[in-house]
């Protein structure tokens, strides 16, 4: 029972929250939405019994990422209204006809999996976190080292574009301010 | 009880979400935004296939989707950092150069 009353207040949330990111006019209001949805998300799966998960989930996305957006959107004026024009009604329609079809087949797709087998099945009394550091360890040890490379491609890439010229930038700007204070 | 038709319905709501924000968004950080909507949905899903089919490998997808998502944030925003210097818009219309 409890499980049930978890999933549905976790769902009605998490839906309100994404539907908020999706429609809302300030930045900031979406930005904090996504963050509580990010959080309600964890709390699946914690439900569901993925408990390395849900705390990777907390760490990595409400912490690092919405700290990210939250560093990134101060470059960025956020105070204004995010104005959006429909361009064409046409693409809109095409593309909400396929997003449509795209449904379908997602709530479909169980139907033809019926001869589902585990690869690496789960362990009666093993911890969740122990399981996955002897299946991330053993099975997809190449994957991880792959992805702690992708990581460090990405870290130095985020610091090379963001910085560079960055005080150039600056000294330019405030030439242009010093510049109008001159006119004046 | 709550089984897998549960969550997966749940996980196709969330993903039909994230792919309205993707259509209707013209900011490029709100789309950005819907991207994680449409990964943290994808995760979602993943992790309930693993836990009731007694798998784990769609626990490690997952967290390999948690990896690739963070690097391309990193990626993403400096770029987006860059693009507003030079044009003081984070507008999709303003990456508009060929007038097609």
């Amino acid at each position: 029972m409890y499980e049930v009353i978890a999933f549905y207040l976790f769902a009605a949330l998490t839906i309100a929250m994404f539907t908020i990111v999706v429609m809302s006019k300030n930045a900031l209001y979406a930005m904090s939405a996504l963050a509580g949805g990010m959080i309600f998300i964890s709390g699946f799966f914690f439900l569901l019994d993925a408990e390395f998960l849900g705390v990777v989930q907390i760490v990595v996305y409400s912490g690092a990422i919405m700290a990210l957006y939250a560093f990134g959107m101060m470059f960025f004026d956020t105070t204004r209204d995010v104005s959006e024009k429909m361009r064409s009604k046409k693409i809109a329609y095409t593309l909400f006809v396929l997003s449509a079809a795209l449904m379908v087949v997602i709530l479909a797709a169980p139907l033809a999996s019926s001869s589902v087998q585990a690869n690496f099945p789960t362990v009666e009394h093993v911890g969740n976190v122990q399981m996955i550091g002897l299946v991330l360890f053993t099975k997809y040890l190449i994957p991880f080292e792959l992805a702690a490379i992708m990581l460090l491609v990405a870290m130095i890439a985020g610091i090379v574009l963001a910085s560079k010229k960055m005080d150039e930038h600056l000294n330019i700007e405030d030439e242009e301010i010093g510049n109008v204070k001159e006119s004046r | 009880m709550i089984g897998l038709t549960h969550y997966l319905v749940l996980t196709g709501i969330l993903f039909s979400i994230g792919l309205v924000g993707v259509m209707r968004r013209t900011n490029l950080l709100m789309l950005f935004f819907s991207t994680e909507i449409l990964l943290n949905a994808v995760n979602i899903g993943f992790v309930a296939v693993s836990k009731f089919y007694g798998d784990l490998s769609g626990q490690m997808f997952a967290f390999f989707i948690i990896a690739v998502a963070a690097s391309e944030v990193a990626v993403g925003l400096g770029l987006l950092i860059l693009w507003y210097k030079r044009n003081g818009s984070v507008d999709l219309n303003s990456l508009q150069m060929m007038k097609g």
